[in-house]
This record gives structure tokens, sequence and C-alpha cells, in this order.
């Protein structure tokens, strides 16, 4: 364990440096695109950050099944703090690509099944966040984990009705694909690397402040006996 | 078998208590009839109705109403104080909510009949001539929508803020159940083919089936304290 | 505290099988306030503990948790050879619990209820079973009144026909007098006897000091979450422990009339 606590600051390093060169290949590497322009640059930011939104729901997922199977609060904590990360990188998701389809499309949004499931996505894990809230203690991270199986289940499932219902009405815009030249490959890689580790980054980095936000609840809980009741 | 036993109990002690007070059935197809009424001047709607807004309306009304139903499920329970003493007994969980649920979905089954009755009046359409395959939709699809209910009545029940829980945790997930089901009835409605009706139909079932399955595995655990 | 007693889960704690009722290590958290620390508790078979303490003590918590209705944070807890965590519809099925809500359905009549748990806790003969319970608990001729129009102590009363329905053989009674009027409240003692005599083990929580002691044959003091004072009743006179309780809680006790 020590071993992993001791990698911890260069890999915040690594995620800086990282970015950094994603920064670089976005906007000076990266040729700007024929047809779509400067705006097509989004693109870089938008794929990666969809990824990791679908992973870390994928996180919670897991996480949830494990504290549900093994009762260790710790994996309550993953599935909560993978939530949060996830929200927000579902949030760039949502911003970047209305941002993107407006000049490339002239529509703010489409009922894309991707875009839509994405959209029922965010709604999902929203409702978890304010789960947590409204529950108290004991019970949260029971109902918690339960909300995260089933919203995760209900993602595929979405994703398909959402399609079948898509090729009834027909869609203006097809697909998304382009083709791309070699830099603008290299770039999307570059880029997807780097946030992943900005994912990874993030989500430790919540785990340890949840975990010392519960360590500080915990020690003022004991203080609190101690003083209302001179326990030594 | 025990378990068929301790469920058509449990069924049936909540059948006597909504007999002998009536509240979910009054309160749900009051405001089903409600429902109706309003879309009525929210689309200016005429009593020769677009065809294409049925299947809408008609399930707009049964899932919100069907919604009161649902929240007082087991908020029922909480507020009276008995929900500990069904944990106590000897009881499975899973056994609970199959008898909430199918308390529940025959409840609302009652409730959807009046509405689609209603419907007819109000809006001069018949629906008689699709009865069967619509009847197939509306069982699956209520299935669907009382079961993912059923397990957020009981996680909502004693949370504060119940009733706007149960909708923000209900309704992502019944996306599915709410396209699949308005699409079929759409396409029953306008008399298209059972061929095109199949796809849904599958999706219906699925999601019947796999939400059924995780309520099986997770409700133990939304039970116990 | 140290890092190591952090974990929740790992090496539970050891079970002696000779006794029936037993509690390692018990603790239960709500949140970050604890409601009980540490506590065990060793009982035989027929034995009866009496629990005492002031309100946020811990003793309803205590009754909940050995009586299946919340599980522990942390500790073991083991009745009549059946786990808490593993064998939970086995252990209900052998355990009554009173307690201050009646568990009562209100439109229901007191048949109904009891026909409802009667099913639920796998009773044979059920209406026969039915007539007996309304006889003990004095309530036959309300048999079909809902119960929503029954006094509290009427109600109080049921919730007893309600647990003893399936004739469990541990009791377990949440300060069981609260609501009952004079003759019901010597009616549920001579029940209680009656529990002693068919060897049911019984934990009781109560405020009334003198009742406990005459009811049962172990007594223990919880004060914060902790038992700080158990013993045998048999050993020691009734005044001592008084002025032990008074002692250990810092309040007086206040006399309780039985006529």
């Amino acid at each position: 364990m020590k071993y992993l606590r001791a990698l911890w600051i260069p890999f915040q390093i690594l995620t800086y440096v990282l970015m950094l060169i994603a920064l670089y290949a976005i906007f000076i590497y990266a040729p700007v695109e024929k047809t779509m322009g400067v705006v097509q640059k989004i693109f870089y930011i938008h794929v990666p950050a969809a990824f990791l939104a679908y992973l870390a729901f994928f996180i919670t997922f897991i996480a949830s099944i494990l504290y549900l199977y093994f009762r260790d609060s710790k994996w309550d904590t993953v599935a909560y703090c993978a939530v949060e990360t996830g929200v927000i990188f579902c949030s760039i998701v949502l911003i970047t690509g209305p941002i993107w389809a407006k000049p490339v499309w002239n529509v703010w949004w489409t009922w894309d099944p991707r875009l839509t499931t994405t959209l029922i996505l965010w709604f999902t894990y929203v409702a978890y966040l304010m789960l947590r809230r409204a529950v108290k203690d004991n019970r949260r991270a029971n109902f918690a984990a339960a909300f995260g199986i089933i919203g995760f289940i209900n993602v595929p499932i979405t994703f398909f009705s959402i399609r079948l219902w898509r090729t009834i009405h027909p869609v203006i815009i097809t697909s998304r694909g382009l083709n791309m030249s070699d830099p603008m490959k290299l770039s999307l890689i570059i880029t997807f690397i780097a946030f992943c580790f900005l994912y990874c980054s993030v989500l430790i980095s919540r785990i340890k402040l949840e975990q010392s936000k519960m360590r500080i609840a915990e020690i003022n809980g004991i203080m609190d006996d101690m003083y209302f009741n001179k326990i030594a | 078998m025990k378990f068929v036993h301790k469920l058509g109990v449990i069924i049936w002690k909540d059948f006597i208590s909504e007999f002998r007070t009536k509240e979910m059935i009054l309160s749900m197809c009051l405001f089903s009839f409600l429902v109706l009424i309003i879309f009525n001047f929210a689309f200016g709607l005429s009593s020769n109705l677009d065809r294409g807004m049925i299947a809408g309306i008609l399930w707009v009304a049964f899932v919100f109403s069907g919604l009161t139903g649902l929240g007082r499920s087991f908020s029922m329970e909480h507020d009276r104080g008995t929900l500990p003493g069904l944990i106590l007994c000897p009881v499975s969980p899973w056994t609970i909510f199959l008898a909430k649920l199918i308390g529940v979905f025959l409840f609302t089954t009652v409730m959807e009949i009046f509405t689609i009755f209603l419907f007819s009046v109000l809006y001069n359409t018949s629906v008689l001539p699709f009865l069967s395959p619509l009847g197939l939709i509306t069982f699956l699809g209520t299935l669907g929508f009382t079961a993912i209910g059923t397990i957020f009545s009981a996680i909502s029940a004693t949370a504060k803020a119940r009733n706007v829980l149960l909708s923000i945790l209900f309704f992502p997930i019944s996306v599915p159940v709410i396209i699949a089901a308005v699409k079929a009835t759409d396409l029953i409605l306008n008399g298209k083919s059972f061929q095109m009706i199949f796809p849904w139909l599958k999706i219906l079932i699925a999601f019947d089936l796999i939400f059924l399955l995780v309520s099986y595995l997770t409700f133990e655990y939304i039970m116990e304290e | 505290m140290p890092r190591s007693k952090r974990k929740q889960s790992g090496v539970l704690p050891q079970l002696n099988s000779e006794h029936y009722i037993e509690a390692r290590g018990l603790t239960k958290k709500f949140g970050y306030k604890t409601a009980l620390r540490d506590v065990d508790i060793y009982l035989k078979e027929g034995d009866s503990l009496a629990l005492f303490g002031p309100n946020g003590a811990g003793k309803s918590t205590m009754i909940q948790v050995l009586g299946s209705l919340m599980q522990p944070t942390s500790g073991r807890v083991r009745i009549a050879g059946y786990e808490t965590r593993r064998d939970r519809q086995a252990l209900r099925q052998i355990i009554g619990l009173i307690g201050h809500q009646t568990f009562l359905y209100p439109q229901l009549t007191a048949y109904e209820n009891l026909k409802f748990y009667g099913a639920m806790y796998n009773v044979s003969r059920v209406n026969d079973r039915i007539s007996e319970v309304l006889d003990i608990v004095a309530l036959s001729d309300y048999r079909n009144d809902a119960v929503e129009n029954f006094s509290r102590g009427m109600q109080q009363r049921l919730s007893i026909g309600r647990a003893i329905i399936h004739d469990p053989s541990i009791m377990f009674l949440d300060e069981p007098f609260t609501g009952l009027d004079q003759q019901s409240r010597e009616d549920f003692i001579k029940l209680i006897l009656q529990f002693r005599d068919q060897g049911k083990t019984v934990i009781m929580a109560s405020h009334h000091l003198h009742l406990g002691l005459e009811l049962c044959n172990q007594a223990a003091i919880l004060k914060t979450g902790k038992i700080v004072y158990q013993s045998e009743v048999d050993r020691i006179p009734e005044s001592d422990f008084q002025q032990i309780y008074e002692q250990q809680i810092g309040e007086k006790v206040l006399p309780l009339k039985v006529a």
C-alpha cells in the first residue's frame, strides 16, 4: 500500500504533463478540419469525456455490487465518488455536444440515440445524488447501491429503445464518423490518454477527500460522545 | 406452497385495507380524469382527436396517476408503523415485494380501464376494435413501470420529500417502458401489423424480466436497516 | 481510534456454543452516533433479562438489534443457534416482539390482524389459535371491530396477542407496560410469569426497577450504549440494586406501586 501512496504525487504530475501535451495537440498540432473548421476540435474533448462518463458509471455499477456483497463502506465511497465525477464528465459531454452541433448541423440538439441516452444517463445519476441527500445514514448506502445497479442496467435497454424509436422518425443528421487524417488520429489518442489520467486523478482525489470527510465526522462523533458521557 | 400462501395473505391484507378506505383507487382515478381534461386545454384538442396523440395521452395519464398509487404502496406502511411488523415476519423480502407489486398492479389496471373508458367518452374515440393487443401492451407496460415504481416506493418511503424523490428516481429509469408502450399503443391504434409491433413487445418483455430479476437480487438490501 | 479497529468486516468474535442467546462485541451506529458500544450478552434458555437504563441509553436499539429488526454495525449475535446475519427467516419464526409501536393495521379488525400475522408466522389451525389469543388478552368481544376504533390500551393488548400468536420461544419486550391500565398490567404480568413457566427466554427493557427485578432472573444496566452493571437478580437485594442504579445513572428511581 505504501508504494501506491508514494506514487500518487508523481501520478498527478504526470497527469498535468499529459494534459499540457493534450492541449498542445488539440490547438497546435492537430490540423483544422476542412468542412467544419476550428469547432471540430471540441471533438477531442467530447469523445474522451463521453467514454469516461460511461466508464465512471460502470465503476459505480461494479462498486455497488461489491458494496452489497462485502458490506465494506469503502465500496460505497467509491460508488459515490464515481457518480459525482461521472456527472461532471457527462455534463461536459452534454455541453460540448451542442456547442459543436450548432455551427456544424445548425441545431443545438437532436434526439439522436447516443445523445439522448447520455442525457437520460445524466438524469439517472443526478437522481442518484438526490437519493443520497434525501436518505439518512444507515440505509443510504444500501439504497444508493441498489439504484446504482438499476441505473446502469437500464442504460443498454434505454439505448436500444431510443434507437428503435429513432428509426421510425427519420433523422436529419446521419453518421458522426469523420475521415480522420493521421495527425488527427494521433491527437485523439493523446487526448484520450490524457483524459483518462485526468479522470483517475480526479476520482482518486475525490475519494481521498470523501474519506477525510468521513474520518473527521467520525472523530467529531467520538469527541461528542466523550464530551457528553465523559467516557475515557 | 408457503410462499404463495404468504404472498396471497399480504395481498389480501392490502386489498381489505384499500377496500375499507378506497383512498388509493379514488385518487388514482380522479387524477387520471384530471390529466385527460388538462390535455384538452394544454393542446387545444377538439373532440375529433389527432390520431397520433391518443397513445401519448393515455400513457401519460396511466403513468402519472400510477405514480400516486405507487407512492402509497410503502409509504402507508411506513407512516402507520407497520413496516417493522412486516419485516419481523419470517417472510422473504422478495415475497413482500411481489405482494406489493401485484397489489399496485391490480389497482393501476382498474384505474387504466377506467381511464380508457373515460377517454373514449371525452374524445369520442373508441378503442374497442383493438382491445386485446391494447390489453397486452398495457399489461406489459404497466408491469414494467409498477415493478420499478415499487422498488423506488420502498426506497423513498423512509426519505424526506418522498413524493419528489420517487418521481426523480422513477422517470429516468422508466424511459424505455414509456417509449415502447407509447409507440406500440400508437401502432396498435392505427391498425398496424403485428410485425411492426413486435420489436417494441420485445423491449417491454426484456425490461419486465430484467427488472423483476434485479428486484429479486436487491430487494433484501432495501428492506434491511 | 487506531486504524486497525476501523475495519468493520474481518474476523468475527468467537462465540461459545452453549449459550442460547449470545451477543459479542455488539455495536450499532447511526451515522457517527453510537447507540450500542461493544455489548456482550450471554443468556441460557429460559433466562429472563431485565434491561434498565435512562432514556437514550440504547435499550430499544438493543431489543431491535437482537430481535432482528436491525442489523448490527459490527459484532455478532447468535440466537438459538441461528446467526442473525444468515438465518433471519428461521430466527424470526421463534421471536415475538412487543414494543412502542403496535404493528397493527388500523382498518382491519382484531380478527383480521391476527389472521394476517397468524398466516405470516405459519400458524396451523389459525382460527382456533386466534380465539385462544383473544381470550388471553381479553379482547374476544372486540373480535370484529376495526383496530382504529380501539383505545390505546386495547391496541397494546392486541399487539401482545399479535406477538404471541405463533408461540415464540423468545420474547422481546420494549417497555411493554406503557399504555396499559391497572388491570391489563396485572394480566400482562401474569402472562410474563407464564412465559417464564413455559421456559421461554425473555428480554425486557423497562423503567420499572421493581417490576423488572420481580419478573426476571438477570438484570443489566445500560448507560450510553454500554452495559455498566450486570448481575443475577437473586444475588443482590433490591435496595442494593436500586442504590447501584442511582449511582450509575445519577437519577433517582421512582417507586412503582403494584396493587
